[in-house]
C-alpha cells in the first residue's frame, strides 16, 4: 500500500467531520420516528408519520410544551431489525430524547433491547422508547422495561376480545389461523389456539399458517388451503401489505367466510375488500368506529381536519394522537424533558382520549390499560369512510377497560435516577 | 382434494408461464451473446410501471402494446451504448454491468415513481371470476395472462422457426462470425435481440403488474428465480426455459399446498423424532415453508451435476 | 507496486504512521455518529478486502460473499450468547476470530463445490449458496433467529485488563486493531506463492496449470482465505451491532460489497479500502441530505464500469509515472477546467432528479422543496430550465474541456518531447 493510498485513506475518514457539525435548533422538541419508509410497508410508515405530524401540529397550535414547539423527525428501517439500530444511533447523535415505532414487533424487540442497554451504558444519553402499535405481548412480559411504553393494546388482549366474539358466534365450527411468520404472528396464533380452547372447546383448529412476512404477493394458495380445509371462520394478524393481499386473494378466489382481524382496515384494505366484505370483516382495536357518528364532537372535528390536509390518508391508528398527548403532558407535568422524570411522570398517567374513553398507563409493566373495541367492515350509514372507497367500520361491540385487564408477569427493574 | 389439486394446477401454470416469458428473454440473450442479462428482471419491472402510467393516460389495452415497445427500446440503447462497450473486458465486466444497471433501474424507478406500492389494478373488463369450481373461483384476469402468454410462446415458435429473421437469429447463436461474413449486421441482431427480450420481460411486468403487485423491489422478487429457471433449463435453449418455467411455476404452487413435514414421514416409518433437538427446526418445517427455497436448491444441484442444464448445449 | 522494494523501514514507517492516525481519530471526531460511521468502515474495508482476494486477484465473480460474513457473524453471536459466564467464555477481541474460523470452515464446505468451475457457472452457484442461506434463514430459526435475528450483549463476554466494551470507542479501537491485523495478513496472503498463483490462475488459468498448479486447488484455497476474512469482518459486525438477522447473509449485502470493492479499483490492493471508505460514508452521510443517495451510488458505479474500470485506485495510480518524474503541477489547470465543468453538470442532474423525486413523492399540494441550500418551487419553469441547462451545457462543454485534459495528462505522464506521438 503507499503512501498516496495511506494519504486517500486518511482524506476520506475526514469526511465524517460533516456529519459532527450537523447542528439543529434549540427551540423544538425532538420526538423521532422510527418506521418504514420505503420497501413492503412504506404505506403504513408513511401514514403513521402523518397522523404523528398532524397530532403534533394540534399540540402546538395550543401552544406546544414547556413553551417549545414539537418537531417529528422521520428515520426510515424499512421494518428492518438492524437499520433500526443504526437510525437509533443517528437519534442519539441528533440529541432526540423520545421515540416512537410501532411497525413490526420485530423491530420492537430490537429497540427495545438497544434502548435498554444505551440507558445502562451511557446514562448522560438516555432515550425513552414509545411503542405504539408493536403488540407482541412479551414486550411487556417478559421483556419489559423501565424505558419502555406501549400505547396499544397487546395482542392478548385483543385476542381476548375478538375470541369472546367468536364464541357467541354458534355457526363457527372449524377454524383456520393464518399469519406472519415471526414473533407477533405467532404470539396471535398461541393466544387465539389458548383462548378458544378454553372458550369454545368444540371449536376445531383446521389450519395454523405462517408465511414469510411481507414477501407474498399472491396469496391464492394459500387461500386454496383455507377453502381445502372447510374452515368457517378465518383469524389472522396480518398488516400492512400482507392484509391488502391476503384480502384481495380472499377476494378473487370467492371465499365468503367472516375474517376475524386485527388491521383489516384502511391503508388499501378497506378499497381492497371492498363490497364483498361487508358485514363479514371484522376488526378488534383499541378505539371505536368512526360510524355512524364519532364518539365525541372532538373527534369528528380531528378527523375532518386531517382529511382536508391529506385526502388520501386517514385517522386508523387514533392511538397516535393519544401517545403523543400522554407524552406532551407528561413533560410538561415533570417540567423537563429528562428522560427519567417524563418517565416517572408518564407511569400510572390517566388520560381521557379523543373518543371519551379513560384509559391509564399501568405502572407495574407501562401497558396502558384501555377499553377494547370490535368493529365490522359495512357500507350502511358510513361518514366517514376509508381509502376514499364508500366504505368504512361500524362499532358492534364494547369490552369495557376493567374487563379487558389482563395480568401481566412483568418483573420490571427501576433505575435509581 | 380435487379442488386443490386443479386450482393448483391451474395456478402453477399460470405462474409458470409467466415465468417463461421472462426466461425466454433472458436464455435467448445470453445464447446469443454470452451475456447474463442481470437486469432482466428490472426491465420487467420498468414494464409493469410504465404500464401503470399509461393507464392513466391511455387506458389498459393500449398501455399493454406500447409499455413492452417502450420496454424494448430502452434495452436496445442499453445494448448499443452499454453492453457493447463493455463487451471487449470480458465477461465478468458485462456481468457486473448488467447488475449495476439493474440496481441503478431499480433506483431510478424509486426515484420517479416513489417507493410505495402502486395501485395498478386489474382493468374492469377483465375484473370477474371466470369460472366457479365447487367453492373456488377462477379469475378472468389469470386467464387473459394465460392466454398472452401462450400466445407469446406460439408466436416466438413460429417467428424463430418459420421467418427469414428468426432462421438468422438462430444462426447467429451458433454462428455470429459465419453470419457476419455473410452480409449481415450481426451487431444489429444482437440489438434486435437484446430488444426483444426485453420487450418480453416488460410485457411479462405488464400482466404481471396488477396481480404480483407493482413496487420496487418486484424485480428482486422474480430475478433470482427467472436465473434458476434459465440455467436448469440450459443457457441458450428455449424448450430447456419452457420446460424449467413449467417446473419451477407447478412445483412452487404445489409445496405451498402441502403441509407435512419431516416428522411426518419419521412417523410415518415408526421413527420418532425429538421436538427438543437442535436439529429440530428441521423436522418441523413444513413444506410449505420451504417452497421458497426448493428452487435454489434444485440450482445447486443441477449445476453441480449438469452445468450445462437440462437442455442445454454449453456452460458459458 | 512500489512498496515490494521499499526498505524495511519506510515499510514500517508507514505502519507506524497508520497506527497513530488511528488512534488519534476518535479524538478528532468524538460525536456518536462519526465513531459509529468508523466503526461500520472499518468492517467494510475488512470485506471489501477479502472480496478483492477472489475477485481482483483470483478472478471469480461471486455474489455471495455475504453468506461467509454473515455466518461468521451468527456463530459469533451465538458463541458470544452460549459461551458467556462459562469456562469457555470468549473474550470480545478474539470474537472475530471465532467469526473468522466459521467463515473459513463455510467457505471450505461451500468452496468444495464452487470451485470446480471459474467464471459465470462460478457466479451463478454463489448466487444460488446466498439464496439459500438467505431463504433459509427464516426456516432455521434456532440458528438464525427468525424474523427478530439473534442479539446479544458484548458486554457480557469475558472481561480482559477491565474492559467491557460498553462504549462505542472501544469498540472502535477493537475495530482499527482488526483491521490493520487483517489487512496486513490479507497483504501477506497476497505475496505468497499461492497468493500469486492465485494471479496466474486469474489471467491464464490453462497455462497455470501447466506451470505446475492446480486451478481448481488455488481457487479453493483462495476462496477459503476470503472466507476467513470475510468471517472476521461479521465478528467484528456481532460486536458492533450486538444483533444479526438474515439481511447480514443476504444478497444485498454482498452487491453492495461487489459495488465498493469495484468502485475502489479491483486492480490494487488498495482499492477496495477506498472504495469501503467511499462507499460507507455515502451510504451512512449522504441518506441524510437526499432520500435518492442510493440512485447517485449507482450512477457512480455505472459510470466507474464504463468509463474508469480501473477504479479510484487506477486513476490515482495512473499519475504516479508523472508525479515521480515531477510534472504534476501541469495537471492543476486543465483539471480544474475540467473540474468545474463538470460540477455544473453533475449539479444539474442532481438538481433535476431531486426535483422529479420530489414532484412524485411529495403530499398532494406541496410544491416547495429545499434543494441546494435554496427554497424552490417546482411547479414553476425557472428551476427546471436553469438545472437543464446547467446539466446539458455541462455535459457538452464537459466534451470540450475532457480532451485537454486528456491531452494535459499524456504530456505529464510521457513527457513534452513523447507526448505528441
Amino acid at each position: 500500500m503507499t503512501r498516496r493510498h495511506l494519504l486517500l485513506t486518511v482524506l476520506s475518514l475526514l469526511f465524517v467531520v460533516v456529519p459532527a457539525g450537523v447542528s439543529h435548533a434549540q427551540d423544538t422538541i425532538k420526538i423521532g420516528y422510527i418506521d418504514p419508509l420505503s420497501g413492503a410497508f412504506a404505506a403504513t410508515g408513511e401514514n403513521g408519520l402523518n397522523q404523528f405530524k398532524f397530532a403534533a401540529e394540534q399540540i402546538n397550535k395550543a401552544g406546544g410544551v414547556l413553551g417549545k414547539k414539537l418537531e417529528i423527525v422521520p428515520f426510515d428501517n424499512k421494518v428492518s431489525p438492524q437499520e433500526s439500530l443504526v437510525q437509533l444511533k443517528k437519534v442519539i447523535s441528533e440529541g432526540i430524547h423520545f421515540v416512537f415505532q410501532g411497525n413490526s414487533s420485530g423491530v420492537a424487540h430490537a429497540i427495545s433491547d438497544a434502548v435498554r442497554k444505551n440507558n445502562e451504558r451511557n446514562p448522560k444519553e438516555r432515550i425513552l422508547y414509545l411503542n405504539y402499535s408493536a403488540v407482541d405481548p412479551s414486550l411487556t412480559e417478559d421483556k419489559c422495561h423501565f424505558w419502555h411504553f406501549r400505547f396499544d393494546a397487546n395482542a392478548d388482549m385483543k385476542m381476548a376480545a375478538l375470541t369472546d366474539v367468536i364464541k357467541q358466534n354458534k355457526k363457527i365450527k372449524k377454524l383456520y389461523i393464518i399469519g406472519q411468520d415471526y414473533s407477533f404472528g405467532h404470539a396471535v396464533a398461541d393466544a387465539a389456539v389458548k383462548m378458544l380452547a378454553e372458550k369454545r372447546p368444540d371449536i376445531k383448529i383446521v389450519g395454523n399458517e405462517f408465511h414469510p412476512i411481507g414477501k407474498v404477493k399472491d396469496f391464492t394458495p394459500y387461500v386454496q388451503k383455507i377453502i381445502a380445509s372447510g374452515a368457517d371462520a378465518v383469524i389472522t394478524g396480518n398488516w400492512g401489505a400482507d392484509m391488502v393481499n391476503l384480502a384481495r386473494g380472499a377476494n378473487e378466489s370467492g371465499l365468503k367466510v367472516p375474517f376475524y382481524t386485527y388491521y383489516a382496515a384502511s391503508d388499501g384494505n378497506t378499497a381492497a375488500i371492498g363490497a364483498g366484505g361487508v358485514d363479514r370483516i371484522r376488526l378488534v382495536g383499541e378505539s371505536p368506529a368512526f360510524n355512524p357518528e364519532p364518539a365525541t364532537k372532538e373527534m369528528a372535528a380531528y378527523i375532518t381536519a386531517y382529511k382536508k390536509l391529506y385526502p388520501n390518508g386517514d385517522v386508523n391508528q387514533p392511538r397516535i394522537q393519544t401517545g403523543l398527548q400522554m407524552l406532551a403532558n407528561a413533560i410538561t407535568r415533570a417540567k423537563t424533558t429528562d428522560v427519567y422524570k417524563v418517565a416517572l411522570a408518564l407511569e400510572g398517567m390517566e388520560y381521557t382520549t379523543l373518543s371519551g374513553d379513560h384509559v391509564v398507563m399501568r405502572r407495574s409493566d407501562h401497558q396502558l390499560q384501555m377499553p377494547i373495541y370490535i368493529s365490522v367492515h359495512s357500507n350502511k350509514n358510513i361518514k366517514f369512510d376509508f381509502d376514499n372507497s364508500g366504505f368504512g367500520l361500524v362499532t358492534e361491540s364494547k369490552v369495557e377497560r376493567d374487563k379487558a385487564t389482563l395480568p401481566t408477569t412483568c418483573r420490571m427493574e427501576r433505575p435509581a435516577a | 382434494m380435487f379442488e386443490l389439486v386443479f386450482f393448483s394446477l391451474l395456478n402453477g401454470l399460470v405462474f409458470g408461464m409467466l415465468l417463461f416469458m421472462l426466461s425466454s428473454g433472458l436464455t435467448l440473450i445470453f445464447g446469443m451473446m454470452g451475456v447474463l442479462n442481470f437486469a432482466h428482471a428490472a426491465f420487467y419491472m420498468l414494464g409493469a410501471y410504465f404500464a401503470y402510467t399509461l393507464t392513466g393516460y391511455l387506458g389498459f389495452w393500449p398501455a399493454l402494446v406500447i409499455a413492452p415497445l417502450l420496454v424494448g427500446v430502452v434495452g436496445a440503447l442499453v445494448e448499443r451504448h452499454g453492453l457493447r462497450r463493455v463487451h471487449r473486458f470480458g465477461h465478468v465486466a458485462e456481468l457486473i454491468f448488467t447488475f449495476g444497471l439493474a440496481v441503478l433501474i431499480e433506483e431510478i424507478v424509486q426515484a420517479v415513481w416513489g417507493r410505495a406500492a402502486k395501485s395498478y389494478e386489474v382493468p374492469e373488463l377483465l375484473d370477474f371470476p371466470l369460472f366457479r369450481l365447487f367453492s373456488t373461483s377462477f379469475p378472468a384476469f389469470k386467464a387473459f395472462m394465460l392466454l398472452v402468454s401462450v400466445g407469446i410462446f406460439v408466436l416466438l415458435f413460429l417467428v424463430l422457426t418459420r421467418t427469414r429473421a428468426g432462421l438468422i437469429i438462430q444462426a447467429s447463436l451458433t454462428h455470429p462470425s459465419m453470419v457476419g461474413m455473410l452480409g449481415h449486421n450481426v451487431p444489429r441482431v444482437f440489438m434486435a435481440v437484446f430488444g426483444l427480450g426485453s420487450a418480453l420481460a416488460g410485457l411479462a411486468g405488464v400482466i404481471a403488474g396488477p396481480v404480483l403487485g407493482t413496487f420496487p423491489g418486484m424485480a428482486q422478487v422474480l430475478g433470482s428465480i427467472v436465473f434458476v429457471v434459465v440455467v436448469i433449463g440450459g443457457l441458450g435453449s428455449l424448450t430447456g426455459a419452457f420446460v424449467a418455467s413449467l417446473l419451477i411455476g407447478i412445483l412452487q404452487t404445489f409445496a405451498v399446498a402441502l403441509n407435512y413435514t419431516l416428522t411426518d414421514l419419521a412417523t410415518a416409518l415408526g421413527i420418532g423424532l425429538s421436538a427438543q433437538s437442535a436439529f429440530a427446526d428441521l423436522w418441523t418445517v413444513t413444506i410449505a415453508q420451504i417452497a421458497p427455497i426448493m428452487p435454489y436448491l434444485l440450482l445447486i444441484l443441477v449445476l453441480i451435476v449438469r452445468p450445462m442444464g437440462l437442455f442445454g448445449t454449453r456452460e458459458t | 507496486m512500489s512498496i515490494v522494494a521499499a526498505p524495511a523501514a519506510r515499510r514500517w514507517g508507514l505502519c507506524l504512521a497508520v497506527v497513530v492516525v488511528l488512534v488519534a481519530l476518535p479524538h478528532l471526531f468524538g460525536s456518536p455518529i462519526a465513531i459509529a460511521v468508523m466503526n461500520k468502515m472499518g468492517i467494510a474495508i475488512i470485506f471489501a478486502l477479502s472480496y478483492n482476494m477472489m475477485l481482483g486477484q483470483g478472478g471469480m465473480l461471486s455474489f455471495g460473499h455475504a453468506v461467509y460474513f454473515g455466518l461468521g457473524g451468527f456463530i459469533a453471536m451465538h458463541a458470544l450468547n452460549r459461551l458467556a459466564g462459562g469456562p469457555w467464555a470468549p473474550p470480545v477481541p478474539l470474537l472475530p476470530l471465532v467469526g473468522g474460523l466459521a467463515g473459513l470452515g463455510f467457505g471450505a464446505l461451500f468452496g468444495s463445490f464452487s470451485t470446480t468451475r471459474a467464471g459465470t457457472v462460478f457466479a451463478m452457484i454463489s448466487l444460488g449458496i446466498v439464496e439459500l442461506v438467505a431463504s433459509s434463514s427464516l426456516i432455521l430459526k434456532g440458528f438464525f433467529g427468525g424474523e427478530e435475528g439473534i442479539s446479544g450483549n458484548r458486554t457480557k463476554g469475558l472481561v480482559l485488563w477491565g474492559i467491557r466494551f460498553a462504549s462505542d470507542v472501544q469498540v472502535y479501537y477493537l475495530i482499527a486493531f482488526w483491521t490493520v491485523v487483517a489487512t496486513g495478513l490479507m497483504y501477506a496472503f497476497s505475496r505468497t506463492p499461492v497468493g500469486r498463483m492465485a494471479n496466474a490462475v486469474r489471467d491464464n488459468p490453462e497455462r497455470a496449470e501447466f506451470v505446475g498448479y492446480s486451478q481448481r486447488w488455488v481457487r479453493f484455497v483462495s476462496f477459503c482465505a476470503a472466507g476467513f476474512f470475510a468471517g472476521i469482518a461479521g465478528g467484528l459486525f456481532a460486536v458492533n451491532y450486538e444483533i444479526l438477522t438474515e439481511e447480514a447473509v443476504g444478497l444485498a449485502r454482498s452487491g453492495n460489497v461487489l459495488l465498493m470493492t469495484y468502485i475502489g479499483g479491483i486492480g490494487y490492493f488498495g482499492g477496495p479500502i477506498i472504495g469501503a471508505v467511499i462507499f460507507t460514508f455515502l451510504e451512512s452521510m449522504l441518506s441524510d441530505y437526499t432520500p435518492i443517495w442510493l440512485l447517485y451510488l449507482g450512477i457512480l458505479f455505472l459510470a466507474t464500469v464504463l468509463f474508469v474500470p480501473t477504479g479510484f485506485a487506477g486513476v490515482l495510480m495512473m499519475h504516479e509515472p508523472a508525479r515521480r518524474a515531477g510534472r504534476l503541477h501541469r495537471l492543476a489547470l486543465p483539471y480544474l477546467a475540467a473540474a468545474v465543468v463538470g460540477l455544473c453538470a453533475a449539479v444539474g442532474i442532481i438538481g433535476l432528479l431531486e426535483m422529479v423525486h420530489f414532484w412524485s413523492a411529495a403530499a398532494v399540494g406541496r410544491t416547495r422543496m429545499r434543494l441546494f441550500w435554496t427554497m424552490l418551487d417546482i411547479k414553476s419553469v425557472a428551476p427546471w430550465l436553469v438545472f437543464g441547462v446547467l446539466a446539458v451545457g455541462g455535459a457538452l462543454a464537459l466534451r470540450r474541456v475532457a480532451p485537454r485534459a486528456a491531452a494535459a495528462w499524456n504530456e505529464a505522464t510521457y513527457g513534452r518531447e513523447d507526448a505528441a506521438r
